[in-house]
């Protein structure tokens, strides 16, 4: 495996405008000739299949649910960067490209993260011109307000729902294709393999949820654009069917997945209750706005907090520890993510977490002292309700309490500058690639980078590729690589509904699990050992026992039903098997890297105040991971961060 | 806490469904009301007595629109504000009994037991439920300026998950309030105005074709909606609708 960035020469600020002058073209009559298939509906898939649709290329658009507005990006909530500086507060292309960077602890590429910040006014200009519902001050401009890792207000918000209005505003444009015949929607459908016909993506393999047929699509080209992986930890702020299978199927059939150990831990989200639990529930960053974190100052009244004899409100101010003010004076309660998500983690370890241990304070006792409770209540009154909804607490009287929780995923499909995989013609966007965000994402990133890649990137680098296969003619679904692909799946469904056949021929059945029963044991693991802390040992262990659950799930998991019907145990049993080797490959990649950066912290490679310590001589890389067969430890490129224009420096928020 | 639930089992859309009694015990008070069918469905499955109860859902955060479940006979159980996925155990007394229905309407047919095929409301939007833009080629954002009180009331109409807890609690299974919002959302913006005649005109004929009943008035909709979107953007939509057809050009 070769590795090409594709990085175009020239300086930084002309890369992607001297791209955009030099690259191929498809013209207007030919696009209709072309296929393209894109999977996913959130913003990046939404985004894009609207985009190319409307230049006039024939896209098939999949998705799992019912209906495309139901992809996760819907439940994003504080907002969406964008450099306009309309606030004139000294925000620039070049002030987001270096907060993005550093806020990625210097593991992005330059490149990419330069062409994010200069797309992303375009962005705001799009969601406006779709009648995107921004908030807006009393002379009717676009507001703005602050976020994590930044100095300046550049993000753009929709109450605390902007992630449901652009992912309404891009559903919008795509409806819009939809109705002109020039996207086709396929809704309740799973991809399930991707064809490679002579080294080029050339279609996917399907399967209807609602009936189980399996299907065959051809195109020119594929689109991923299917979110993350964090629900390989189980609990998760990620929708329940949010999955990481059809990267994986690409990764299976050659393409690179790179940094999978980078992994966001979110700080702010209700914490775990109960074993039944299925979810976790995040509360927006927009809260450490206004909101003071903190734990008892001394261990016994934290201990009779947790026993119930003891309320927050009694203990006085004096003994409390303000823990992100006191080490981090400069930026506080607003430290980027992964910061406050350790300091949290260090508190409650230390035995002066409140709940059950694993909870800390969110106070706003003093906005509401010097702000009011109507102003309070104007800015998050709909998450105070969320929460009390949740908890049965009464957030204006008594701190919330919160925990962190798994996010988002950094790592994803390794993709060049035209945001290809290693695979020809296989494209990836958004979460699912891992481009943009280094080892640690920036609040209000997310929705910039899916919307940026949709919009304004891959309409112009398909087309470089594309212009090519206008030669190529109309792609068949009948030859023997599809045949082979559906072949492989159709195994795989039989072999997972075989445990429970033979099990019953046995008079074995009341030894089985559900599928769930293996996938919370997996999250366990996985956030006990490879969670917000790792080390050698603790991914040893980690690596040890997800190969032991993996057996002892090929021997014991029971999946109802056939593969005939609509059935989503089976849905997540396929689902939890390609879990497993991810998994395996999120140990790996953090055993290999042995320093501390962004979301990734390794026990042995911290300050004496416990901050992350990089290691920027030996680890200045991407890991690109190269599969090779189940069970097998995968080899890994690298792909150097050659820094032209920024100047390298600790990553400091104090 | 212990509950007699009675829930609507139905093979595939052509089967003929029929109400399942099922005991549980032990539940949380603090259980979400799907958790609490998750502990059921991994009952049934370790007990191998029948197929787990399939019902739609995915953020169970109250924000995808994707959960929707006739509680009690009420939309989303008994609570105001809320999606099934955020109703929690508490709001019932120990020893209840709980019946349990899909979405009942002509336009939804069930697809499984609690789930349903709510693709009419993509055709909804498909026949017009936007606004016409290309990638590319739009002013810069700040030289639409909207007034603060008319943004807010777009986005307020914006905030529905196209759930169809309208749909469901209408006697009629109209459509009108789903529409209404998408409708008043677009009419609100300058941005809208444009293709705003046709676009009422073409959603609402979508919305008839599809066989969703007419508007009577009752106003369960609103009543029942998760979101809290009000009447007032049927009246829109009925203003719009009247404009439209009066004042619309013809080719």
């Amino acid at each position: 495996m070769k590795l090409d960035s594709k990085i175009p020469a020239g300086p930084l600020a002309e890369k992607w405008t001297n791209y955009k002058a030099s690259q191929k073209l498809v013209n207007p009559a030919n696009k209709r000739k072309l296929d393209i298939i894109v999977v996913g509906t959130g913003l990046a898939g939404a985004s894009a299949a609207a985009s190319l649709g409307a230049m006039g290329f024939n896209v098939d658009i999949f998705c799992i649910q019912d209906s495309p507005r139901r992809a996760h990006s819907i439940a994003a909530q504080g907002g969406i960067n964008a450099a306009k500086n309309y606030q004139n507060d000294g925000d620039s292309v070049e002030r987001l490209f270096r907060d993005t960077i550093k806020g990625g602890d210097y593991r992005a590429r330059e490149a990419n993260v330069y062409r994010l910040a200069e797309v992303s006014g375009a962005i705001i200009d799009q969601c406006v011109a779709q009648g995107v519902p921004f908030a807006r001050d009393y002379g009717g401009l676009l507001d703005n307000r602050s976020f994590g890792g930044a100095q300046v207000s550049r993000t753009f918000y929709a109450k605390g729902q902007t992630g449901q209005q652009l992912l309404l505003g891009a559903y919008g444009a795509l409806s819009r294709e939809i109705a002109r015949g020039t996207v086709k929607l396929h809704t309740r459908c799973e991809m399930m393999d991707l064809v490679v016909v002579e080294g080029r993506a050339r279609g996917i393999i399907v399967r209807n949820l609602v009936t189980g047929d399996l299907e065959r699509y051809a195109a020119h080209a594929v689109v991923l654009a299917t979110g993350g992986y964090g629900n390989l930890y189980y609990l998760s702020t990620n929708a329940m069917n949010s999955n990481g299978s059809a990267a994986w199927v690409c990764h299976r059939k050659g393409a690179a997945f790179a940094n999978p150990c980078y992994v966001q831990i979110h700080p702010t989200c209700i914490p775990v209750h109960g074993d039944y639990q299925s979810k976790l529930t995040l509360m927006s960053e927009s809260l450490r706005n206004d909101g003071r974190i903190w734990v008892p100052k001394k261990k016994e009244d934290a201990e009779a907090i947790r026993a119930g004899k003891l309320k927050p409100t009694e203990i006085p101010e004096e003994n409390r520890d303000y823990y992100l003010e006191r080490r981090y004076p400069a930026f506080g309660n607003l430290v980027p993510r992964d910061v406050a998500s350790r300091a949290a983690k260090e508190r409650c370890d230390a035995g002066y977490g409140v709940g059950t241990g694993y909870a800390v304070y969110l106070d706003f006792a003093d906005a509401i002292q010097c702000l009011g409770k109507d102003v309070v209540e104007q800015k998050y009154g709909n998450l105070f309700q969320m929460y009390q909804k949740i908890t049965d607490e009464n957030p204006y009287e008594t701190p919330m309490m919160i925990y962190p929780a798994i996010h988002y995923t950094m790592g994803g499909l390794w993709v060049d500058y035209e945001l290809q995989t290693t695979i020809p013609g296989l494209f990836a966007a958004g979460e699912a690639n891992f481009s943009d965000h280094g080892a640690n994402r920036l609040g209000a990133s997310a929705l910039m980078q899916g919307l940026a890649d949709g919009y304004f990137v891959l309409p112009y680098t398909m087309q470089n590729y594309l212009a090519d296969q206008i030669y190529v003619g109309k792609i068949s679904a009948t030859t023997p690589e599809f045949d082979a692909a559906e072949e492989v799946v159709r195994v795989r469904l039989n072999r997972l509904l075989q445990i429970g056949a033979q099990a019953t021929l046995n008079s074995k059945l009341s030894t089985l699990n559900s599928v769930d029963h293996f996938h919370k044991a997996l999250g366990k693991i996985m956030w006990e050992y490879c969670g917000m802390a790792r080390n050698t040992e603790s991914l040893t262990k980690a690596k040890k026992l997800v190969s032991e659950l993996e057996e002892e799930f090929w021997k014991k998991v029971f999946i109802p039903g056939t593969s005939n019907e609509f059935n989503p145990e089976l849905e997540k049993a396929y689902r939890l098997e390609d879990y497993f080797e991810l998994a395996q490959l999120v140990i790996d990649d953090a055993m290999h890297r042995e320093e501390s950066c962004g979301g990734h912290f390794r026990t042995e490679h911290q300050t004496q105040d416990g901050e992350t310590l990089r290691d920027d001589e030996r680890f200045m890389y991407v890991a690109a991971w190269e599969y090779q067969g189940h069970g097998h430890t995968e080899t890994m490129e690298k792909e150097p961060l050659v820094y032209e224009h920024i100047q390298i420096a600790n990553r400091n928020y104090k | 806490m212990k509950f007699t639930l009675h829930i609507w089992r139905q093979e595939n859309a052509r089967a003929k469904g029929h109400f399942e009694t099922y005991p549980l015990e032990g539940i949380s008070p603090d259980c979400s009301f799907l958790e609490m069918l998750d502990i059921l469905n991994e009952q049934l499955i370790n007990d191998h007595i029948a197929h787990p109860v399939c019902f739609d859902n995915d953020c169970r955060e109250g924000i995808c629109g994707m959960c929707g479940l006739y509680i009690n006979g009420r939309p989303h159980g008994n609570d105001d504000g809320i999606t099934t996925c955020q109703l929690h155990m508490r709001k019932f007394h120990d020893g209840d009994d709980i019946w349990i229905e899909p979405w009942r309407a002509k336009p939804f047919p069930v697809i499984r037991d609690l789930v349903v095929d709510r693709s009419a409301f993509d055709k909804i939007i498909q026949a017009g439920g936007y606004i016409s833009t290309t990638t590319g080629g739009v002013p810069d954002a700040n030289t639409i300026p909207v007034p603060k009180h008319k943004a807010d009331m777009a986005m307020d109409a914006a905030s529905c998950i196209g759930c169809g807890a309208c749909v469901a609690a209408c006697k009629n299974a109209s459509a009108m309030l789903f529409v209404g919002a998408k409708v008043s959302h677009l009419a609100l913006l300058p941005q809208g105005q444009i293709e705003a005649a046709d676009r009422v005109h073409k959603m609402v004929c979508k919305m008839d074709e599809l066989g969703f009943g007419s508007c009577t008035n009752t106003y369960a909709c609103e009543a029942e909606c998760p979101k809290l979107i009000k009447r007032q953007n049927i009246s829109r939509l009925n203003r719009q609708w009247i404009g439209a057809l009066f004042g619309r050009d013809r080719k």
